[in-house]
């Protein structure tokens, strides 16, 4: 047993109201930047919808994510190594811009400088890219939001496999539900097997996966072998970028930014506790199905003596060992089984899960009462179909999802009785299989969210720091090169990271709009 | 024209090595963010496959056999060809080689002066590496041509002395390329010019191939920082 620790994320989907507070923010702190104005290290998805990149689920198109080989051996989709190497000089799954989305500004100084004219003058979008006029925004990264586009569309997405699609095409019958996206921080990132240059490493100590900037030589193939499409190759600095799960908060016990502005706190960041050993065999499961229940044994519980024993073996602090026994994040995912992780079948063991959301009743407004499964609503009568969760979540495997759906309804449905009826609807729980001490903590964590029962974030460690006497004088946060890079003429072509080169005079020049 | 000529093949290809070598390592050290392959596949991937597989196919190809060519010495391949028969391979090799890369540095450098999203964001240096490339490649493929008024491997010979003559130190190297045809002595200022620039330019990238792949193994794992080790306490 070698035991690992990784601060882990929970997104309860059911309170996501889609306002992406979360992406506005963590753009705003990480890639407000040239190169990297495309990429957005958190989006929020509408679904069913294809999504940002376009159809990035889709992995017969990107090639993303890992498969089994039939003697039970575990290789990217990409290929081998050879075949790995053989695709470097031009990566035949890589993503083009326009899969994202063409960058664009507004000519916002025309509104002001117009001159006096019969309509009113407008801003009109312009490339960040060729700096040139654009005629036509074709796509954005949220340009399904709220079910935009049509059904024909959307539908292609792929967690509508095995479900009766065309039926939901019609405005009785639609649903939606928001993805709010970000870096898994897999256990098993493919991101990193596919990087030539070995500069994508996953950290020891809190299991963040990053991309070591210097070493990164941009070779691309990390962009295509992520099959959640969250490495951006910043096309100006020639290096791929992602998602750093703030981790400069993280070292100082704080919550990610995307965590800590989440209006509707649907956020959790705790400690979970890992056998490292078993993860090649958890990945390498046979049946895809399995790969959920696969993923939860190599979790380990931070209250077995023999854990404890182990992971301070392994030096783990011991703030980090209480951390794991307050961790939300174990309780959602473990306890309480609500939490579960976003497309297992790519078998890189993510560590960003989901708790899926309920949706209204549909049966009800159809036939005038609702349909019960014994002391619940019929799971099988909410709108969003339970198989286009399981899609998303379990890989196809129905029972989990309706499992921690039960658990949400039987949560609500006991604090109802508790509240309006006052009476302990010990039946109803019973049905979904939680105690009276879990129901009422499962309406702490997920109704109330307090901010310190969301976030149990043991800061680094001493002992993990180096000696902070060298870094006197420092200018903190730079891309590699100090504090230099302020030269114009700088020997190495290096451009200033923090300021635009698309300059204005190689805009077209803006007159009197006809 | 004696000094101009004792210059350019006595003195400049030791001026073109040691910049690229000591800019190369200057760089490696001092702005490592910078050393990147500079692709643009994300921007536009039209022509790419094509483009970009023959000319480092055929460009590596060129590379590795002027290498060898080159700097193989005499009695190591006589061995098992005479210079003829290896004047004769190289010209076929290297033919082939040409024609792939011609083939793809056309598609690129189309790509990188029409298409308007890498012409924008490319650098005058991203253009500048192409062209010469362009250009060597084309005398490269001119001399091939007049190698066939001669295949008794005599010009060869003189060529590949003078390489070894260089990367020896040995003096008297440049008397080697008198009398050579022009487009020979283009073809090696040219070469030794693509060497002098490559330290400033994405050429860079050809330190970093990263064979080291193949034996890695798939997954990274990094300590954030070494452990503090102050020694056994007192």
């Amino acid at each position: 047993m070698k035991v690992r620790a990784q601060i882990a994320m929970v997104l309860n989907l059911d309170k996501c109201i889609g306002c992406h507070t979360c992406s506005i923010t963590c753009k705003n702190v990480w890639t407000s930047r040239e190169g990297v104005e495309y990429a957005w290290f958190n989006n929020v998805e509408t679904k069913p919808g294809i999504g940002y990149p376009k159809e990035w689920e889709n992995q017969d198109k990107w090639n993303g994510g890992w498969v089994r080989t039939r003697a039970g051996k575990l290789v990217p989709k990409a290929g081998g190594r050879w075949r790995m190497l053989s695709k470097i000089f031009a990566n035949p799954d890589l993503p083009q811009i326009d899969d994202y989305y063409e960058p664009f500004d507004f000519d916002y100084q025309h509104l002001h400088e117009a001159p006096e004219v019969k309509h009113q003058p407008t801003a009109r979008p312009r490339s960040q890219i060729t700096g040139q006029r654009m005629q036509k925004i074709h796509w954005g990264p949220n340009w399904e939001e709220i079910l935009g586009t049509e059904f024909a569309k959307r539908s292609v997405d792929r967690n509508f496999d095995g479900v009766q699609k065309e039926i939901y095409g019609t405005f009785e019958k639609t649903f939606m539900m928001y993805l709010p996206r970000l870096c898994e921080h897999c256990l098993n990132p493919a991101c990193v097997s596919a990087c030539p240059s070995g500069a994508i490493y996953k950290r020891e100590e809190d299991g963040i996966v990053l991309i070591d900037q210097d070493k990164c030589r941009g070779w691309r193939m990390c962009v295509s072998a992520c099959p959640y499409k969250k490495i951006y190759y910043n096309w100006k600095s020639g290096k791929s970028e992602k998602c750093i799960f703030c981790y400069p908060r993280i070292e100082m016990g704080e919550p990610t930014v995307c965590s800590e502005t989440c209006v509707g706190r649907i956020r959790y960041l705790g400690v979970m506790l890992y056998d490292a050993d078993r993860i090649e065999a958890a990945a390498s499961v046979p049946a895809e199905k399995d790969l959920y229940q696969a993923h939860l044994d190599i979790f380990l519980d931070p209250f077995d003596p023999a854990v404890i024993e182990a992971a301070r073996k392994e030096g783990i602090p011991d703030s980090w060992l209480e951390g794991a026994k307050a961790s939300p994040v174990y309780k959602l995912a473990i306890d309480w089984q609500l939490a579960l992780p976003l497309h297992p079948e790519y078998r890189t063991l993510p560590m960003v899960w989901y708790v899926p959301p309920l949706s209204p009743i549909q049966s009800a407004a159809e036939r005038g009462r609702i349909g019960m499964n014994g002391e619940l609503p019929d799971i099988a009568s909410l709108r969003i179909p339970v198989r286009y969760l399981a899609n998303l979540l379990t890989a196809g495997n129905e029972a989990p999802v309706v499992r921690a759906l039960e658990r949400l309804m039987a949560m609500r449905a006991w604090r109802r009785a508790l509240n309006v009826d006052g009476v302990e609807d010990h039946a109803v729980l019973k049905q979904a299989g939680l105690s009276a001490a879990q129901a009422e903590e499962m309406y702490r964590y997920l109704a109330i969210a307090n901010y310190e029962d969301r976030f149990v974030i043991p800061s680094a460690h001493r002992e993990y720091a180096n000696d902070a006497y060298g870094e006197r004088g420092g200018c903190g946060f730079t891309f590699g090169n100090g504090c230099s890079g302020d030269n114009p003429a700088d020997l190495f072509s290096a451009r200033k990271t923090t300021t635009y080169s698309v300059h204005p005079n190689r805009q077209e020049k803006t007159g009197v709009m006809p | 024209m004696n000094y101009l000529h004792q210059f350019a093949f006595q003195i400049y290809p030791y001026i073109a090595i040691a910049v690229f070598l000591i800019g190369s390592w200057a760089r490696f050290d001092y702005a490592m963010y910078t050393w990147r392959t500079g692709s643009s596949q994300l921007l536009s991937s039209r022509g790419m496959r094509l483009g970009s597989n023959l000319f480092h196919i055929g460009i590596l190809a060129i590379l590795g056999g002027h290498i060898v060519g080159l700097l193989t010495p005499h009695a190591v391949y006589e061995l098992l060809i005479t210079a003829p028969q290896k004047q004769l391979l190289a010209m076929w090799v290297g033919g082939i080689a040409a024609v792939l890369c011609f083939a793809g540095i056309l598609i690129l450098l189309w790509r990188r002066l029409f298409d308007a999203r890498v012409r924008a964001t490319g650098s005058f240096g991203d253009l500048l590496v192409l062209v010469l490339i362009f250009a060597q490649l084309l005398l490269g493929m001119v001399s091939i041509r007049l190698s066939m008024d001669h295949l008794d491997g005599s010009v060869m010979i003189v060529l590949s002395e003078w390489a070894q003559h260089i990367v020896t130190f040995r003096a008297g190297a440049a008397n080697f390329i008198y009398g050579v045809h022009w487009v020979y002595q283009a073809h090696l200022v040219l070469g030794m010019t693509l060497f002098l620039i490559a330290p400033f330019t994405r050429l860079v990238h050809v330190w970093s191939i990263p064979l080291s792949y193949l034996w890695r193994p798939y997954q990274v794992v990094r300590r954030r920082q070494a452990t503090l080790n102050y020694g056994p306490r007192a």
